[in-house]
């Protein structure tokens, strides 16, 4: 599998990365390299072996159905780089 | 009483429990030793008025009778944990003047347990890296050097600001964080010791998530019996981490007896890999030759997918930091791009992540959204964890063929120089981690000892793993190891 500069395109938009137009092709090498060394991976014999879940087989706690936490909107709102008004601030969302 | 600031934590313990030194002198002889150590950039936040009114609070406790075995004792926590108030960035810019409303579940057992923060500590950015070169802070450099060069060396990573801090005698331990080797790598790198515990152990409840199939949390230390002290401290079960385990943390001190008679320690042919450096090989055998005088039997064992759990590291933990990482969007928390006049909601994210991420958490970030992506995630994720069944499985059949231990190299080399990696393609750092990525893919319990130097005067470590929820036992078996090496080189201070 050989990543060219539009499939890297691709993927830094879908992570939400801006990567520009210039800094594609080396990227796509990066990929290129690291895929490479994973392709090995093809070697191995998995038929019939199941996809791990959870290192350590447990079966996850149960609590009540009810709410523990809350009322804490100035902590949630401290760090945020814009709050106005008790909300998180975003750019235009909808046109 | 001079040099507090060099005492490891047992030590210091007893110190304390006799009367004859304070957490306040203790504290302040640590303090001094950071502040004439900003050449290292080891503590990257210094919180010395924190330190000091819990260091007052612990002699009250001492004083009273009421100290818990890490009372009074001033340590370091690596950047990654969550520390309420204080600066907690992982190393990142993208989560510059965050100031945590909590903290992690680890870092309070160790304050409720009467451990003074003196600071957070130098890592790789979001705890991806293996030389403590990715760090937004810059490098942290370790208090070690080749002979009488002035190279700046690695202190190794993800948790390098936690080895030069232990290996220096800032402070007297350090928390670190182990997602693929690094706790044991620069424990390695740095003549300290470092565990990484069973998956689950520690909560990870509050620690900067990275790769959450893989990370836990362990303690980095100048001996074995003060990892068995702090690890104890820092273990238990948390309902606020769902992966965390219900299970009784012993008393891990009180299992080093250093009796390993009749224990079987196995050594893993696959892990003599071509081109190990002989210095390498002869530090793994004298381990084994000290172990076996000792009285373990030594026994030849084979994990034969271990050639393949690099690569399968390299699809799951980029898989799930991509995953981790997308809640670094420039809304909740850290840093916003300034936007430009109609940039969208689309573009702030895009922006801010190419502003905020560092080169190469961006990279891993982007490989795991690729083999995440639809058309790949079968060939790549699934295949990946398929194989790592089948690396864990490897680990199974050696315990149940009666294996107590396994003893291996912790990394391929000693420390190198910062930089000199820097026109290696990636993957020739991910190599770091060829001995201790295993651990973690298997959910299993490593440590690493310091054992040796090389012809350099650096020192080297071994690994011992154990089977998992069984860190007592491999904690005794690290102390006769460590008993038998009589590891005592210390860095000459330059600094």
């Amino acid at each position: 599998m050989s990543i060219d500069q539009s499939t890297a395109a691709k993927v830094a938009k879908l992570a939400r990365i801006k990567v520009e137009e210039d800094a594609l092709p080396a990227l796509a090498e990066e990929f290129n390299t690291i895929l490479g060394f994973i392709e090995q991976l093809n070697e191995v014999d998995v038929e019939g072996v199941e996809p791990m879940t959870s290192v350590t087989p447990q079966r996850l706690k149960r609590r009540e159905d009810v709410v523990t936490d809350g009322n804490q909107q100035d902590k949630v709102l401290a760090n945020a780089p814009d709050a106005r008004e008790g909300f998180f601030a975003v750019p235009k969302v909808v046109e | 009483m001079s040099d507090l600031n060099k005492l490891g934590l047992a030590e210091a313990r007893d110190l304390l429990r006799k009367g004859d030194t304070t957490s306040v002198e203790l504290t302040e002889a640590c303090l001094k030793a950071i502040d004439g150590a900003d050449a290292l950039n080891a503590f990257v936040h210094k919180t010395p008025e924190i330190a000091l009114e819990r260091a007052k609070a612990a002699d009250a406790r001492i004083k009273e009778g009421d100290a818990p075995a890490m009372c009074g004792l001033p340590i370091g926590i690596k950047d990654l944990f969550c520390t309420k108030g204080v600066d907690s960035q992982a190393a990142s810019n993208i989560l510059k003047g965050f100031k945590p409303e909590y903290e992690s579940t680890v870092s309070q057992k160790l304050q409720d347990a009467g451990a003074v923060m003196l600071g957070k500590l130098n890592m790789d950015e979001f705890a991806m890296g293996s030389s403590n070169e990715t760090s937004a802070y810059g490098n942290a450099i370790s208090p070690w050097r080749r002979g009488a060069e002035e190279t700046p060396l690695t202190p190794g990573g993800s948790s390098g600001g936690s080895a030069a801090a232990v290996a220096a005698d800032l402070c007297l331990a350090a928390t670190g964080t182990d997602t693929g080797g690094s706790i044991r790598q620069p424990a390695a790198f740095t003549g300290t010791v470092g565990i990484k515990p069973t998956y689950g152990r520690c909560s990870r409840w509050g620690i900067v998530a990275f790769a959450s199939s893989l990370d836990q949390a362990g303690p980095m230390t100048k001996n074995v019996r003060d990892a068995a002290i702090m690890l104890e401290a820092m273990c238990g079960y948390d309902a606020k981490d769902s992966t965390s385990a219900d299970l009784a943390v012993p008393n891990f001190e009180a299992m080093l007896t250093g009796d390993i008679k009749g224990k079987k320690i196995g050594i893993p042919r696959e892990y003599r890999m071509d081109g190990m450096p002989a210095e390498i090989a002869k530090l793994w055998d004298e381990g084994a030759a000290m172990l076996k005088a000792a009285g373990a039997e030594i026994v030849d064992i084979s994990l034969p997918h271990t050639k393949y759990a690099l690569p399968a590291y390299y699809v799951i933990a980029p898989a799930e930091a991509s995953s981790n990482l997308a809640r670094y969007d420039g809304v909740r928390y850290g840093h916003r791009a300034t936007l430009a006049q109609g940039d969208g909601i689309t573009e702030m994210y895009e922006k801010t992540r190419a502003e905020g991420f560092g080169h190469e958490v961006q990279r891993r970030v982007m490989v795991g959204t690729y083999v995440l992506s639809a058309g790949f995630y079968d060939a790549y994720y699934n295949r990946a964890r398929k194989v790592r069944t089948l690396i864990k499985k490897d680990f199974e059949d050696a315990f149940a063929a009666g294996v107590d231990a396994i003893l291996t190299p912790a990394t391929p080399s000693a420390a190198f120089g910062l930089g000199e990696m820097n026109d290696e393609d990636p993957v020739k750092m991910y190599l770091n981690d060829v001995f201790t990525v295993t651990v973690n893919l298997a959910g299993l319990p490593g440590i690493s000892v310091p054992t040796g130097v090389d012809t350099q005067g650096l020192p080297l470590g071994l690994q011992l793993i154990g089977r998992p929820w069984e860190e007592g036992d491999l904690l005794n078996t690290a102390y006769a190891l460590e008993q038998s090496a009589g590891f005592v080189a210390k860095p000459a201070q330059w600094w």
